[in-house]
């Protein structure tokens, strides 16, 4: 079994109406003290060894409970846990051969560098001298060598979130496990972290499995994500499957900007599956796309994808295309983001590459009529919950849920 | 108000004008008062008179108090030792497992303080009297002998120092127990830190004979026996309770807490005299207990006052001694995260 590092079966967390669900209750939207809380709602993965897993989601969905199980820090109502094939549900953490970097990294004040990395290593009795050399090496690792003396209120928030890493690895475990590690860190350290978090996970050849509610980071890293919501997961694949082609409303929306617009099946040709929009426009969509979901469709296409033209333009032929007009232009450096309002109202957002202009000389300026064009192959399908504002992925819960 | 604009550094000085001014008028001026006549000689009935030769009160007094001196400090380091063994696991259930019951709890602690420092220890009297509803109803029954007594013991006055103490160690401990980051016990779980075990066992199982048997030395108990008992309890405690989370990561970081508690119940203790006048004897008289009756009663000012200045001496250099060992400036520097 040595190619699955961690296995979930039917795991499930279902926090009471005591301490603790009082204080997990405090997270979730619509969830009142005292309520039981279905936290994590029988969950099947299974995280492959050496990779670099990522659960994403927003607070509340259940992220932290299913990292903290596989930790050994919240015990599941039911379900399994193996870890290399061997059932670790019931042991305590001290005897799982994995480890955790805390968010806020939870380095002991009292102690300095050195013995904070050593600490795992000092329990499990290891001789002084490995421990020397193991610490020095990891510190060399995490690129802060020299920093053994110096006590955690001494360091910077990046310094210590490597200790926090070099602490937990340290230790060689099967898995190791990250909880937002890089949440409390300002933007250009946390790109950088990113980057450095990849080649340390390459390095040691560790399985990580890495929770966040930041999509870029989650994208930037993983070889492949769980995207979670109210206890599951919705789409579980590589960030470019879930970029491409999301399965629901919520992984559209969750993943970066998304165009969702409702539409009704209207026949097939030639491979495509037809469809008419609510502004009656038709568009095609390739019929392999429809695959898994259920009917009640939107047609998705991310603003990257959609081109403008003039309306007296010739659009190429076998392109999707809808009249709209520019209600708003934001010059952002890179691009130019414009919102287009289609005939019935809805609004799409466009990218537009601040590169020389195909089709018009200038910026497109608000009020002007434009037709927007993209290919078949660029849209993806979801599953239409009924909600219309793509803006809105938080649809209400019958069961409230938690990080 | 334009002066603390162009100088802010006044401001901070301004603050401390009252607090300095207080402890001028009250503590500075009494204090020197007094230390001038510790280096008095004469009577109240003839006046007294100042002579720096009169330093030798000092020898004479500690010579001839060294008895209730040493008493003193035993029975203030077996109430220090007492309180710390009731209130770490009273401060740390209220901290981590109380819940919503903390603040209910925290009151409950301090909830003695509003009776009578003077009524409480009366009311011990009654409670620990030799017929009274403690040992009273045990006498009846036959379990204990007839001759048994608690109160007029070293035992009466170390436990009534230790009752009346008790919050003033609980509250510090409390409060840098409530500081601690549960997730740092996580994280030490996390790092294979699992239960205490076998050497637990053993620190426990020393440790607990050590502090019995100095125990039972001060209360003038059977010795071995209680060092025997005090060495099964400590090492089924450290090896059965106590995670090697809590001895590497909540003690250390607590120990700001278990200083500053120390330090209070240990100061006012060896000074205390109310506990030593209701609830011992003359066997158990502490210093207190002499300088009060030297000051109040033989108006023999210049010998209280050189004991006072003994004991001020003596804790002043045991405190600085304490400190110097607990490290607390390792302890307490870079809590930061």
């Amino acid at each position: 079994m040595a190619d699955v590092a961690v296995r979930l079966t039917q795991l499930t967390k279902r926090f009471g109406g005591d301490a603790t669900g009082r204080r997990v209750a405090k997270f979730v939207d619509g969830a009142t003290p005292g309520d039981s809380i279905l936290a994590v709602d029988h969950i099947d993965l299974e995280v492959r060894d050496r990779e670099f897993f990522s659960l994403l989601g927003p607070s509340g969905c259940g992220k932290t409970t299913t990292l903290r199980m596989i930790g050994g820090f919240e015990q599941p109502t039911s379900g399994r846990i193996e870890l290399a094939g061997e059932d670790v549900t019931w042991l305590p953490p001290y005897q799982r051969n994995v480890n955790t970097v805390f968010q806020n990294y939870a380095l002991f004040p009292h102690l300095t560098v050195f013995e904070n990395v050593a600490f795992g290593l000092r329990r499990r009795k290891v001789a002084d001298g490995e421990v020397r050399t193991r610490v020095t090496e990891m510190l060399a690792l995490v690129e802060l060598p020299g920093y053994e003396r110096r006590k955690p209120g001494q360091l910077s928030g990046g310094q210590a979130q490597r200790v926090a890493l070099a602490r937990a690895l340290v230790n060689k475990p099967a898995v190791l496990l990250l909880d937002e590690p890089l949440g409390a860190l300002d933007l250009k350290l946390r790109k950088q972290m990113q980057v450095e978090l990849k080649r340390i996970q390459q390095e040691v050849g560790i399985t990580f499995i890495y929770v966040t509610h930041d999509q870029e980071e989650a994208m930037t890293m993983s070889d492949r994500i769980a995207v979670m919501s109210r206890g599951r997961y919705e789409q579980l694949g590589d960030p470019e499957v879930l970029y491409e082609h999301p399965k629901t409303r919520f992984v559209a929306g969750f993943l970066g900007v998304s165009n969702l617009l409702p539409a009704t099946r209207a026949g097939s040709v030639n491979g495509y599956a037809g469809f008419r929009l609510g502004s009656g426009t038709a568009v095609r969509v390739p019929l392999t796309l429809l695959e898994g979901r259920a009917a009640g469709y939107a047609v998705g296409v991310r603003p990257e994808k959609i081109r403008l033209f003039e309306p007296k333009d010739e659009v190429p032929a076998g392109l999707n295309q809808a009249p709209g007009v520019i209600s708003d232009a934001s010059y952002l450096g890179v691009s130019t983001q414009y919102i287009v309002t289609l005939a019935d109202g809805h609004r799409v957002t466009v990218y537009e590459q601040n590169v020389q202009r195909a089709t018009k000389a200038e910026l497109w300026a608000s009020g002007e009529q434009v037709v927007l064009a993209w290919a078949p192959e660029h849209c993806f399908v979801v599953e239409d919950g009924g909600a219309t504002d793509t803006a809105s992925i938080e649809t209400p819960s019958p069961e409230p849920v938690v990080a | 108000m334009t002066i603390f604009r162009h100088r802010p550094g006044l401001v901070p000085l301004l603050l401390l004008v009252p607090g300095i001014a207080w402890l001028a008028v009250f503590y500075v001026y009494p204090a020197f008062q007094m230390f001038l006549s510790s280096f008095w000689s004469g009577s109240l009935e003839r006046g007294f008179s100042f002579s720096l030769a009169n330093w030798t009160t000092y020898g004479a007094a500690l010579d001839r108090y060294k008895e209730q001196f040493l008493r003193s400090i035993l029975y203030a380091t077996a109430a220090t030792i007492l309180t710390f063994l009731v209130s770490y696991p009273l401060a740390w259930t209220i901290a981590f497992k109380a819940g919503r019951w903390k603040n209910v709890l925290v009151f409950l602690v301090i909830a003695p303080f509003f009776t009578s420092f003077l009524l409480r220890t009366v009311s011990w009297k009654i409670l620990l009297g030799d017929d009274g509803i403690a040992l009273g109803p045990l006498k009846q029954l036959g379990l204990l002998p007839d001759e048994f007594r608690v109160l007029a013991t070293p035992i009466a006055v170390v436990f009534g120092i230790t009752y009346n103490f008790l919050p003033f160690m609980t509250l510090p401990i409390y409060v840098s127990l409530e500081k601690i980051d549960v997730r740092l016990v996580e994280a030490a779980r996390d790092l294979y830190a699992g239960p205490w075990r076998r050497s637990g066992a053993i620190f426990g199982g020393v440790l607990g004979g050590i502090v019995a048997a100095v125990l039972a030395w001060i209360f003038e108990l059977p010795v071995v026996p209680l060092a025997a008992v005090g060495a099964l309890a400590g090492a089924m405690i450290a090896g059965l309770l106590i995670s090697e989370a809590f001895v590497r990561v909540t003690l250390p970081l607590s120990m700001p807490g278990v200083f500053a508690g120390s330090l209070l119940v240990v100061i006012p203790a060896i000074g205390d005299y109310v506990n030593a006048t209701l609830l011992g004897t003359t066997s158990t008289t502490m210093i207190g207990n002499v300088i009060q009756s030297r000051y109040l009663v033989s108006n023999d000012y210049p010998t209280a006052a050189a004991l006072s200045f003994i004991m001020m001496a003596g804790i002043l250099l045991a405190v600085a001694a304490y400190a110097r060992a607990l490290g607390t400036e390792n302890l307490t520097a870079g809590r930061g995260l």
